[in-house]
């Protein structure tokens, strides 16, 4: 024998036998159970299956990444356009600011303040030609905006005309483009700039001029870089908007004006001369352009929807509006979407029903036919699926319409006075009818395969138990074509909720459903916000409905198949 | 970037001194975007083909989307990839998407070729250039017809639009479009509003309420329909009376399909159709559909295209030189909606005033349909 | 067992059945059955056994023929007015109830009272020992466990005739031996009529009064598994229940119930004749394994032997198996009691093996 003391049982490392005992030792009092190397058990049990769920992960990512981005962020961006409003901040970011000071409950339009700073919003936004897609979003909620700022759009060059030929009047040194961009520009850009090919080297200002001539420095550099890269043209050769003109002349008439550098007594002369110029009002020319400007609807509508997110989507969605005084229900003659929503929902539930009343025993019968007769039949419940949609749906119309088929045969069959042909289409039975028809096989495939799985024998048993055919059927059979139902049913409903293809041809006016609307207001209104809340509603019906559906019958009792 | 911008408007300059269009870097692939059918036939035959024939090489593909043209211009620009290179719409459309920045203006003088009378392009459209981004092609009517076989025995051929409001003489269903445009400017006229008083008074809640009351006075014998290729069907089948569509439709039904309609050419109301160039095309596409447009808008071609279908050109100076139908031979001009014969009472859309009471009207209107 | 119809409690009488009508699944079966008798019904699968049992049940029609319960003729009856108890070969439990509520229903659709019903449904599932398990489902269960109710269904509304369709297949061996012994002992404590389907010979035999063994649309032979195990009535029982070694010859003489066989070696037996056309007429000789001895020690007096080579010597514990060649066939075995004074044998070895006449049926060839 050795006198080493490391022999098999002296290690006391982490073997086995090591984890073994120390399990078994700690088995007597409280303590984690722990693995053989040591460690509890509950730890390298998660380890391993930590492991496990990344493989699995692995497995699913391209999937995952695919549908997350082709699908779930879409929709993701689709619906949060149900909030978002920045356009109206972004477009005139000036006047926003200036409408905070403004109380819309007074009845009075905003001071000259505001209209200056509307005045140089639009201006821009005219140049960037951005207005009229201001003018679209807004006539939304207050209807003739949108002519109201495409007909300023026009206009609003011209205000500035004034100072323009006040300045160039003074000196024809006004009208150079240089003298414009010496005084404004940085001293290193001037030099690189001038003699450059157009556009020239980006615009920089001049260090100090922010503070001599702050609104004019700002409003130039803003002219200078759009004309720089929008129309490739360089500051050097091109006079300057109106509106700088405009911006210059109310530097000049600030309290305690000062300034030295470039061209210091051309702009000094101007200074003095600027209080004889003629001041016009920016109040009377946009009202002169448009009188709506002079209606304080419009401002109250601008300072309610000037938020950067809005409910104001939902709240069209559901009815209401929102106006400067709050949330008030629209008029009764524009209300639509409760109607719509509720008459959706109505014959959506009406169509799953006559699917389920139509579908059973069609699967049924499937079912407990031998499999090549009910392979046979299952292609005739298939074929529809093989004809376009409009096709099946005009057929429709074809059969259902006064003189159509039906109509036709219940006439000649005397059943039907001629003079009193049914209404069968272009109203909400024509859409049942056909919704019926196209949604069927949803109902009939889950329903078949479920019914397929119940063993013959739980019939032969329950007749065997002395149930009559009809006990067996109701207690013993229908219980467990349930979850054929549940399935065919979600399926069914959810897909007629969102149809709008047929509503729209077979739907008439009492026919239509809340998509048609939103495929009016994604195609043609472009009200995508709209659009998007009414999408997010009838989102969050369709889980809440689910979740009912969960709590009363229970999620787990839906099968696909067995 | 800069020398090659030099050479490019050197090149400009020199084609401007020598004429030379093809001297610029174009593209030989171009979408064109239109609403199939007819209207895209015609303009195969009477634009395409010829501009193939004269620039070998160029292949044109066309994309029906017209009718979601607006969304999808939109969605594509959102997501910075515009596969379009010219889309026809109607001026309503083109003026949204003008307005939404998604169609690029254009300067129809120097753009668009001058007319055969040498009068300039803004001149030879004249009133018709109602957006800056849209160049028009034809005008067209929205019109109703009818079936005299199936009016009452003894009405008389109804010669007025508020035939379609009189249930007394003309009982039977009818069908109209299912939205407000038109519809309740006809109502309004048929109301007793003057004419040149439509809009003022379409512009009140009052006027408005108005018009739908009068519509509400056949709302269950209307059908409203929302595909232009419904009416005639209706008619056809005798499902309605007399329908409203556009008078190309009534004109193949009636010309092309032997159906036994009459038009009613009263208080046809004018629209335009026309191209939008999207905006932010690269250089070497926007060559190709500039040389394309100036050719397929020039006095010939435009009047070459009533050959094919019965759409007004939108050229003043088209207008004499419309000739036969290229297949049935018949004279055109007679169904043209701007001939004399037809255009005695007509509305032109107003886009100014649809543009700002389109949604608020819309809302109406489809509020009271859902009632 | 009684061969009239009197007193009869099941009987069919020439039923036949086709499906296509091109070939007969059942021909001619004639059968009766006494009250509180427990017949099985073995053979292998196609054999026509299930059809039989769903005839009777009522979820198949005779093609022709009667099958009579209790005197009247129920062909017209249906099934759920037969009053029949059945158990299935996947108990057939119906899994959106309860244990109780399974066994509540055959009593529900009796239109049986509440009270009543509970008391009854309580006492079934005391008599299977399945008391506590109520309130479960069926899906909670054992197999073991699903079994027992499933008898305890077929059973709750009293039934005087119970059938049952291969009930234990699902079950392991263990569980199956158990179950065999608590159903005999059910069926026969209650007094209860039943028949029972099964192509395992094993449990057939244990568990039967009389066992009908099926080939072909056709009952072989109906006896009591002694009878049919020591006293086959042709080849195919003989083959079919338990071990069997044949040997095939050709008969040369008969004298009253014994014959004579010349094996195709042409070795000389001595047999009894059960099944034989006469001289001259082909047959096989069945000899069951332990009946053959080769220990000329403990041979009886007068044993005809007839020599033998050890194939294969297989030591299973209770007993030796052995594989010889005999009379050129090399599939002959025979079984010994493994005793301590028991000889064991050896590959190759060559030896004398032996039978009584008696326990040597010459049966059709």
């Amino acid at each position: 024998m050795t006198d080493r003391t490391t022999g098999p049982d002296q290690m006391t490392g982490a073997t086995p036998d090591n984890g073994m005992r120390n399990a078994n030792r700690a088995n007597g009092k409280p303590g984690p159970m722990l693995s053989a190397d040591g460690t509890p058990l509950k730890r390298s049990l998660r380890r391993a299956q930590r492991r496990q769920k990344i493989r699995a992960l692995m497995l699913i990512a391209p999937l995952l990444i695919f549908v997350l981005l082709t699908f779930i962020a879409p929709i993701a961006d689709m619906l949060f356009r149900s909030v978002q409003n920045q356009i109206v901040s972004d477009t005139l970011p000036r006047t926003v600011a200036s409408l905070e000071r403004w109380d819309g409950q007074s009845g009075e339009v905003p001071d000259e303040q505001t209209f200056r700073a509307l005045y140089l919003d639009m201006f821009i936004a005219a140049e960037r030609k951005e207005h009229t897609r201001l003018g679209s979003r807004l006539n939304y909620e207050l209807t003739g905006v949108s002519s109201l700022f495409r007909r300023t759009g026009r206009d609003v060059d011209d205000f500035g005309e004034v100072y323009e030929d006040a300045f160039n009047d003074l000196d024809p040194k006004w009208e150079d483009p240089t003298t414009w961009a010496r005084i404004l520009g940085s001293a290193d850009w001037v030099g690189e700039a001038e003699g450059a090919e157009a556009p020239g080297p980006d615009f920089e200002l001049r260090d100090d001029v922010a503070s001599y001539l702050p609104l004019t420095a700002e409003l130039y550099g803003i002219f200078a870089e759009f004309i720089q890269t929008e129309d490739g043209d360089s500051p050097m050769e091109e006079e300057p908007w109106t509106l700088v003109y405009t911006a210059l002349y109310w530097d000049l008439q600030r309290q305690g004006f000062a300034y030295s550098g470039p061209e210091a007594d051309l702009v000094r002369a101007a200074a003095q001369a600027a209080s004889g110029f003629e001041n016009v009002s920016l109040k009377a020319l946009f009202i002169d352009s448009d009188k709506d400007w002079g209606d304080p609807e419009v401002w109250a509508t601008i300072k309610t929807y000037a938020p950067e997110y809005t409910p104001g989507y939902f709240l069209n969605a559901v009815d209401r509006q929102l106006t400067p005084d709050g949330v008030e229900k629209r008029p009764a003659n524009e209300q639509i979407y409760g109607i719509l929503f509720q008459r959706t929902i109505f014959m959506s539930l009406t169509i799953t029903i006559s699917c389920i009343l139509l579908g059973y025993p069609v699967a049924y019968i499937l079912a407990n036919l031998p499999m090549r007769t009910a392979n046979l039949l299952m292609i005739l419940v298939l074929l529809p699926f093989w004809t376009s949609l409009l096709v099946r749906t005009s057929a429709w119309k074809v059969m259902l319409q006064q003189q159509g088929v039906i109509n036709d045969t219940l006439v000649w069959l005397g059943l039907v006075d001629d003079a009193s042909r049914l209404v069968m289409i272009n109203n909400q039975f024509g859409t049942i009818v056909a919704m019926t028809h196209i949604l069927l096989p949803f109902m009939i495939l889950p329903l078949y395969s479920v019914m397929a799985t119940i063993p013959p024998s739980y019939v032969r048993a329950s007749k065997s138990l002395g149930a009559t055919n009809w006990t067996t059927f109701w207690r013993v059979y229908f219980p467990q074509s349930v979850p054929g139902i549940g399935a065919g049913s979600i399926l069914v409903f959810i897909l007629s909720i969102g149809y709008y293809i047929t509503p729209e041809i077979v739907g008439g006016t009492t026919g239509t459903f809340i998509s048609n609307r939103i495929a009016y207001h994604i195609s043609s209104s472009l009200n995508w916000g709209l659009a998007a809340a009414l999408g997010s509603i009838l989102l969050a019906v369709v889980l809440i409905l689910y979740y009912l559906y969960d709590r009363i019958v229970g999620i787990d009792n839906v099968k696909l198949g067995g | 970037m800069k020398l090659t911008k030099t050479l490019l408007a050197s090149a400009a300059a020199v084609t401007g001194i020598a004429g030379l269009a093809y001297a610029q870097d174009m593209s030989n692939e171009m979408t064109i975007v239109s609403w199939g059918g007819a209207y895209q036939n015609s303009q195969q035959k009477a634009y395409v083909e010829p501009y193939v024939a004269n620039n070998s090489g160029v292949s044109v593909t066309w994309d029906e989307s017209s009718n979601e043209a607006v969304a999808k211009l939109r969605a594509m620009n959102e997501a910075g990839n515009i596969t379009w290179d010219l889309v026809d719409v109607v001026a309503a459309d083109a003026i949204r998407l003008c307005d939404e920045g998604l169609a690029m203006e254009v300067d129809f003088n120097e753009m668009l070729a001058e007319g055969d009378d040498g009068s300039s392009a803004e001149d030879d459209f004249g009133d018709l250039l109602v957006s800056d981004c849209f160049i028009p092609q034809i005008v067209y009517s929205t019109t109703a017809a009818y079936r005299a076989d199936l009016l009452p025995d003894g009405a008389p051929a109804p010669d007025s639009i508020c035939a379609m409001f009189d249930l007394e003489t003309y009982p039977g269903k009818r069908a109209l479009e299912k939205r407000p445009i038109n519809n309740m400017e006809w109502a309004l006229l048929c109301d007793g509003v003057a004419k040149d008083e439509i809009y003022d008074v379409l512009g009140t809640e009052e006027g408005q309420q108005q018009a739908l009351d009068k519509l509400d006075t056949i709302k269950d014998q209307t059908v409203w329909w929302s595909a232009a290729a419904e009416p005639p069907q209706l008619l056809a089948d005798g499902e309605v009376i007399m329908a409203s569509s556009y008078n190309g439709r009534w004109f193949s039904a009636i010309e092309e399909q032997d159906q036994d309609f009459k038009m009613l050419w009263d208080a046809q109301v004018f629209d335009l159709d026309g191209w939008i160039i999207p905006a932010g095309l690269d250089e070497a596409s926007l060559n190709r559909v500039k040389d394309f447009v100036r050719f397929a808008t020039d006095t010939q071609r435009l009047a070459d295209q009533a050959a094919y279908i019965s759409y007004g050109p939108a050229r003043a100076s088209s207008a004499p030189l419309v000739g036969k139908h290229a297949d049935l031979g018949i004279e055109m001009g007679p169904h043209m909606p701007t001939a004399p014969e037809n255009s005695k009472n007509v509305f032109v859309y107003n886009y100014e005033f649809w543009a700002d009471y389109r949604d608020d009207i819309d809302a109406k209107f489809q509020s009271w349909l859902a009632q | 067992m009684s061969d009239t119809t009197e007193g009869a409690f099941v009987e069919f009488s020439r039923v036949q059945k086709s499906y296509d009508g091109e070939t007969l699944v059942v021909k001619d079966l004639n059968l009766t059955m006494p009250k509180g008798e427990f017949l099985t019904m073995l053979g292998p699968s196609g054999s026509g056994k299930t059809t039989c049992l769903m005839m009777l049940a009522g979820f198949e029609t005779a093609t022709h023929g009667e099958i009579l319960l209790d005197g009247k003729p129920i062909n017209n009856i249906p099934p759920h007015k037969r009053g029949i108890g059945m158990v299935f070969q996947n108990y057939a439990l119906f899994p959106h109830m309860t244990v109780a509520e399974n066994l509540s229903f055959p009593l529900e659709v009796r239109k049986i009272g509440k009270s009543d019903r509970e008391a009854k449904v309580k006492r079934a599932l005391d008599m299977v020992q399945m008391g506590a398990f109520g309130g479960r489902r069926p899906a909670q269960l054992s197999g073991g466990q699903q079994q027992r109710i499933a008898l305890a269904r077929a059973l709750v509304f009293e039934p005087e005739l119970v059938l049952m369709d291969e009930p234990l297949g699902a079950l392991d061996k263990q569980l199956r031996e158990h179950m065999q012994f608590e159903i005999t002992n059910l069926a026969h404590s209650l007094g209860i009529t039943t028949v029972y389907v099964t192509h395992d010979q094993t449990e057939a035999l244990t568990m039967s009064d009389r066992v009908a063994v099926f080939d072909d649309g056709r009952i072989q032979q109906l006896a009591p598994p002694d009878q049919l195990y020591e006293a086959p009535q042709n080849s195919f029982v003989a083959q079919f229940i338990g071990e069997n070694n044949t040997l095939t010859g050709t008969v040369t003489e008969v004298n009253g119930e014994f014959c004579k066989v010349k094996l195709d070696d042409g070795e000389v037996i001595d047999a009894k004749a059960v099944n034989i056309d006469g001289v001259g007429s082909k047959t096989q000789v069945s000899i069951r394994p332990e009946r053959v001895e080769y220990n000329s020690e403990r041979m009886a007096e007068g044993v005809h032997t007839i020599k033998a080579e050890v194939l294969e010597f297989i030591y299973m514990g209770d007993i030796f198996r052995t594989r010889l060649r005999v009379a050129g066939k090399d599939d002959f075995v025979i079984k010994t009691r493994n005793a301590p004074d028991q000889v064991r044998l050896k590959r190759g070895q060559q030896i004398e093996i032996g039978w009584l006449p008696s326990d040597c049926h010459a049966l059709d060839a």
